[in-house]
């Protein structure tokens, strides 16, 4: 079981073994403290060292674009719109690294549900929040902020999706995208937006941060996939931190990072290495 | 002759020098001097294992690693290409002499981040290498610029520039200067996909100013010839 650190307030779930992968759970320290998070600098211990003034309250979500009901909700509603669960993903970054995190959040599906999308949503977008004066890395133009990221409308829907509150029992450090953030398990990590404020529904792909910085390298779909190598390294391989060090080679990387059966189905017919 | 840095050339004629005190560089004794330079050559080294043993080396030690001697190999190597503008500005003839340690800790700290990759990157797999090698461009200037340093730390020794000969020698480790480029290139294709290139674009401008230098002291040398 995951014991809870007792940084921050706890954050009841239930335990979801059929979404969690059985495999050791990275600890709560390189959780917390090797991030990228770019509102808050580049460097990996940036995202703890400075979102200590981040303010996660007040905070509401605003949904709009092709819905039936655009709203905005407050945190306090979000928390209490569906039951909380546990569950244990892989996370797998783009740059080769990866982590084991127990996350605690519902599936994103439960949220949209209440939208109700109309039949022109193709796309959802994520937009983060930019608050100026907590984020020192919002200065400089490194992304175009606010950070945008999207998802297809079926992957958006897919149980595997998540809008997590929490990690190791606890509601989410600032660092890792409080108070609530989309884990996405089978894309690279900067696919799943932290300190969500917005989610808009629209029927062209949204144009997102990375594929505007740098499309060659940074695609849409962004699925792990070892077979497509990114411009300037193999995906074939990936260091789970904490795990593989200076005596052993990295770790096979698997396909949809591991999540194939539950979401290759998504992209039947669909050539992966062009739609990376 | 154009971009030079030879040793006598720019040396400041001998004066009456004091004859109690053995050579000096900024006031200190020569030895000194020296040892110092040698034991901040090792200051990278010393850090990573004090990092090491006080859990500094962030959450991905190997990644650290690897990236912090890529880091250290260009300060040393533009430490390296600042000694001699600096000696002839500050007429502090004794700083050639610790010009060829720094060169030698350029290629080991360039050593050090190549055998990290191949070791903690690539696992020591030669195909792997070369299929990285032949497809990144990045990498593919990045050990280029390794392997042309080799030959300059092979041939250092003063047996060398006899064998050679001060003009063959002196245009053989002119080559430090697209290695410089090339090192610097390495490093902004990294950069370049984050779109964040303060680093790179500090070594750059050091790089500019370094060479530039050079160019103008040549330029300037030729005119009061002529």
């Amino acid at each position: 079981a995951i014991t809870p650190p007792g940084k921050n307030p706890s954050l009841p779930s239930k335990p979801n073994p059929a979404y969690s992968t059985k495999e050791q759970v990275t600890s709560y320290e390189d959780v917390t403290n090797y991030n990228n998070f770019y509102e808050f600098g580049t460097g990996k211990d940036d995202p703890a060292a400075y979102a200590g003034d981040f303010r996660t309250r007040p905070w509401t979500v605003a949904i709009e674009g092709e819905v039936q009901k655009p709203q905005t909700l407050g945190i306090e509603d979000l928390l209490k719109l569906a039951g909380m669960e546990e569950r244990i993903y892989r996370l797998r970054c783009v740059e080769g690294w990866s982590m084991v995190i127990p996350w605690i959040g519902y599936p994103l599906a439960e949220l949209i549900k209440r939208a109700e999308p109309t039949g022109k949503a193709k796309y959802v977008a994520f937009e983060t929040a930019v608050q100026e004066d907590t984020m020192p890395g919002v200065r400089r133009a490194v992304l175009d902020w606010p950070y945008v990221e999207g998802l297809r409308m079926d992957e958006a829907m897919h149980p595997l999706t998540l809008l997590a509150f929490g990690l190791y029992g606890e509601v989410l450090p600032n660092q890792n995208g409080a108070p609530l953030r989309i884990v996405v398990p089978w894309k690279y990590g900067f696919k799943s937006v932290k300190s969500l404020v917005r989610i808009r529904f629209t029927e062209e792909e949204p144009p997102t941060s990375w594929v505007k910085s740098a499309a060659q390298e940074y695609g849409f779909y962004a699925n792990v996939n070892p077979n497509v190598p990114h411009p300037r390294w193999s995906q074939a391989t990936e260091r789970r931190i904490g795990e593989d060090g200076f005596f052993s080679p990295k770790r096979e990387t698997m396909l949809f990072n591991g999540y194939a059966d539950e979401v290759a189905s998504l992209y039947a017919g669909m050539d992966l290495k062009t739609n990376y | 002759m154009s971009i030079t840095m030879s040793m006598a050339e720019s040396r400041p004629a001998p004066k009456e020098l004091p004859r109690r005190r053995g050579p000096q560089v900024f006031g200190i004794p020569f030895n000194v001097f020296r040892a110092g330079v040698f034991l901040l050559g090792l200051f990278p080294l010393a850090r990573w294992l004090v990092l090491g043993f006080t859990g500094g080396l962030t959450a991905d030690p190997i990644s650290f690693l690897i990236k912090s001697a890529g880091t250290w190999t260009l300060v040393v190597l533009l430490v390296t290409l600042a000694i001699t503008p600096l000696r002839v500005i500050t007429g502090q003839a004794g700083l050639v002499k610790v010009r060829r340690m720094a060169g030698l800790f350029t290629l080991f700290y360039a050593s050090l981040h190549f055998m990290s990759y191949v070791w903690w990157d690539q696992w020591f797999s030669i195909p792997a290498i070369a299929d990285d090698i032949l497809k990144r461009p990045f990498i593919l200037v990045g050990f280029l610029a390794f392997l042309a340093l080799i030959p300059l730390g092979v041939t250092s020794t003063k047996g060398w520039v006899r064998r050679l000969g001060g003009m063959n020698w002196q245009r053989l480790h002119r080559l430090i200067y697209p290695i410089g480029a090339l090192a610097l290139l390495h490093l902004w294709w990294i950069r370049s996909g984050k779109n964040d290139f303060l680093d790179a674009g500090v070594y750059l401008g050091v790089l500019i100013a370094l060479l530039g230098w050079r160019v103008w002291h040549a330029w300037r040398r030729r005119a009061s010839i002529s």
